[in-house]
């Protein structure tokens, strides 16, 4: 069964149509690639599949995990296993890490009905999940992303989805912002995730990424479309080629 | 943490049940406020000469005020004219159990207490219902009290202070607070009710927490508190009082006063968490919590600090204040105000530096949501001759929603060049984007709003006793509810 079937999917921000018929299938197991030119849609894609409110789905279907995804709220997204790394993490002052991911995990967990951990229990998990994204301990009494560097924060996603680990997982332009070090290590993160049972697809403006994590689909958006799909030699065409020739094919100058 | 639990339930159910206020016999009272008002509580109250004569002096004095127009209305928050010949001022007695059981309260009353996990038990004694068990003479009530004058620490009702303690409150009695201040305290003192009164001894750190003993006992809170708590040389308390459970009252206008005084190294720690009944959705009814406080360090080295968390009242008018007298002297104001709906807030303190290198802390957190006004009114006044002052002043507002305001009025006043303030301002809104964050890590809405308030308070919570940390928290949950969606 595949785990997550688009179709026809068409979205509205703000009164502009910015998703114009997006039709994508993705397996369990899977790491497919979303790139395409700034303002294509890859991250409004990225936020109606984490159900954000102010994201309005017009038209088409959203099939993940056998469940229409449409219906859901995003708490309830998330806790049947859908992830988003985002590209600008927020900061939430006064809570630490610790406490945030561990309220995460145990909302998940009671969504499926399993007891809630406490901080005992929690804590050694935390730190195996921080020595795999070679993070500091003393990032858990810190606020949620309070004071973090741009790589830090994303680092910081990656270590979530660590704890959370989702089926669906989406991670939003991750690399923008990263050194060639913190690029290495969250890509170590990401591929230590790759399993039978989840699916990845990365959203990316460069082929830079691809390389530390190879793409089984790569998908060009362009113009709210996806305008082809190939393997992870397409990612090198396009870095050879740039997206001039797709974007004047779909009727863009 | 059920034993001490249990142990304090039972010692505050036979406080109830013998009273921790001194029973009065019933009468009736017409409404008004006169002299012979004034005389009539005083007689109720077995009060000495020197009680009922004060009483007097402020009632004229609240009286010349009146003939004057001097009621305040700078404040930044609007109510209708209060009358005050429309008010009883002589309070009733302990009300008597009057329910069978909590089914006959009102759901929306039992579905708080809930929310806010008070055990059932003490549900009843809020709600009046009568509790029938029976209790060991021999208990908790005893070994409390014992603990407390083995030390030497005297902590009474007011009233009872009052007959018992007469040459202490005369000795301290408006010095903080005279009747003269402002006109809320000119009523105060008239026809205060009553309150509570503490007196730590030289050297003597008060063995516990004088704050669960008054969980139970808000219920019986009266319009006007007046309390007095001194702690002499090297003397330490910590107090408590409120009730996190929202407490409805016919009376309208609550107008406290607190004094304290602490004297040479002396520290007394001030906690309020305030959750009166705040009116409904459409801010009809509600109390107005009109409250004079002031700490006055005295003494060198000595540290006052107020921490309070105001969730209720439908109007809110306090600015717990220090008064910064003795030499390296320190004082502390941390504050969590909430206004929803149409509640309004104008709430904030007054640090007076008069002395040399003392230092005060302030850290105001205001949330308003719904349709809230929420002022934040601080004064920091720095003397001539207070050299060294040190101030440190953060006033943060948070909005949640875009019918809500927040006011910042900052004072400040400095007058030796050898001051050094620190003030620092913010107002941020809880944005979609920061809900939307942790509702995608499985949050819900409620849940993503308690939290970033809660990490907003943050700094405020960490200065309450343990235990009420935790409730102030799920305070704010229940307070918020609705705000968001």
């Amino acid at each position: 069964m595949n785990l997550l079937e688009i179709k026809n999917l068409h979205a509205t921000v703000g009164g502009v149509e910015i998703l114009k018929g997006i039709n994508l299938t993705v397996e369990a197991g899977e790491v497919h690639s979303i790139m395409g030119p700034n303002g294509s849609g890859k991250s409004t894609l990225a936020q109606v599949l984490a159900r954000r409110e102010s994201y309005e789905i017009t038209k088409g279907e959203i099939v993940y995990d056998g469940k229409d995804l449409v219906a859901l709220k995003p708490e309830e997204a998330a806790c049947e296993g859908v992830f988003l790394a985002f590209q600008y993490p927020v900061e939430i002052p006064g809570i630490s890490n610790a406490y945030f991911l561990r309220s995460a995990l145990n909302a998940v967990r009671k969504y499926r009905g399993q007891e809630e951990m406490d901080a005992i229990d929690f804590l050694p998990l935390l730190r195996q999940k921080l020595k795999l994204l070679e993070m500091d301990d003393k990032l858990l009494n810190r606020s949620v992303n309070e004071a973090f560097s741009g790589g830090e924060k994303k680092r910081n996603e990656i270590l979530q989805m660590a704890v959370l680990e989702p089926k669906l997982a989406i991670l939003d332009e991750t690399d923008s912002g990263l050194d060639i070090d913190a690029l290495r290590i969250v890509a170590q993160g990401v591929n230590a995730m790759r399993s039978p049972n989840r699916a990845i697809l990365l959203v990316t403006h460069y082929q830079r990424l691809l390389n530390y994590i190879v793409p089984d689909r790569v998908h060009v958006l362009v113009d709210g479309k996806i305008a082809r799909s190939g393997g992870a030699e397409l990612a090198l065409e396009l870095e050879d080629k740039g997206y001039g020739t797709m974007e004047a094919a779909a009727g863009r100058a | 943490m059920s034993s001490t639990n249990e142990a304090i339930r039972e010692l505050a159910q036979q406080e109830y049940k013998w009273g921790f206020v001194t029973d009065i016999a019933e009468e009736r009272i017409p409404k008004g406020l006169s002299e012979d008002v004034i005389r009539l509580i005083s007689a109720k109250k077995n009060e000495p000469e020197f009680m009922l004569q004060w009483r007097l002096k402020a009632y004229r004095h609240f009286e010349s005020l009146q003939k004057k127009d001097a009621e305040p209305k700078w404040a930044n928050v609007k109510f209708p004219p209060i009358d005050y010949q429309d008010i009883t001022y002589y309070s009733a007695p302990k009300q008597k159990p009057n329910l069978k059981d909590l089914s006959e309260l009102d759901p929306e009353i039992l579905r708080t207490y809930e929310k806010l996990g008070i055990p059932l038990e003490e549900q009843k004694m809020l709600a009046g219902v009568a509790v029938d068990a029976v209790f060991d003479s021999v208990s908790v009530g005893t070994t409390f009290k014992a603990k407390l004058a083995e030390a030497g620490v005297i902590f009474c009702s007011f009233s009872e202070a009052v007959r018992e303690h007469p040459d202490l409150i005369q000795k301290y009695l408006g010095t903080v607070v005279p009747y003269t201040d402002n006109f809320y305290a000119a009523l105060n003192a008239a026809v205060f009710s009553d309150g509570s009164f503490v007196y730590v001894p030289k050297g003597v750190r008060c063995p516990m927490e004088l704050s669960t003993y008054f969980r139970i006992n808000a219920a019986e809170t009266g319009q006007f508190e007046r309390t007095l708590i001194v702690a002499d040389e090297g003397a330490y308390v910590s107090y408590l009082e409120g009730c996190t459970a929202p407490i409805r009252d016919t009376n309208q206008l609550h107008a406290a006063v607190v004094e304290l005084i602490a004297m040479d190294d002396a520290q007394i720690k001030y906690s309020t968490v305030q959750n009166w009944y705040p009116g409904d959705k459409n801010g009809k009814g509600g109390i107005y919590n009109f409250v004079t406080k002031r700490g006055a360090c005295r003494g060198k080295r000595s540290k006052i600090s107020w921490t309070q968390v105001e969730t209720g009242s439908s109007i809110t008018w306090k600015y717990p204040s220090c008064i910064l007298q003795g030499d390296s002297s320190v004082g502390e104001f941390y504050s969590v105000a909430l206004t929803n709906n149409y509640q309004q807030a104008d709430t904030g303190t007054k640090m007076i530096h008069i002395g040399k290198d003392t230092r005060s802390t302030i850290v105001s957190k205001g949330i308003s949501a719904g349709h809230g006004q929420n002022t934040y009114r601080g004064q920091v006044k720095i003397l001539k001759d207070a050299a060294g002052a040190r101030n440190y002043t953060q006033c943060d507002s948070l909005l949640i929603g875009d019918l809500c305001g927040a006011h910042t009025f900052p004072y400040i006043e400095v007058k030796n060049a050898t001051a050094r303030m620190e003030h620092e301002a913010s107002t941020s809104k809880i944005g979609e984007d920061q809900l939307f964050y942790l509702r995608q890590r499985g949050l819900k809405a409620e849940d993503a709003v308690s939290m970033v308030v809660n990490g907003f308070c943050k700094r405020v919570f960490k200065e309450l006793p343990m235990e009420f940390a935790v409730e102030a928290q799920k305070l704010l949950s229940v307070s918020l509810e609705g705000s968001v969606g």
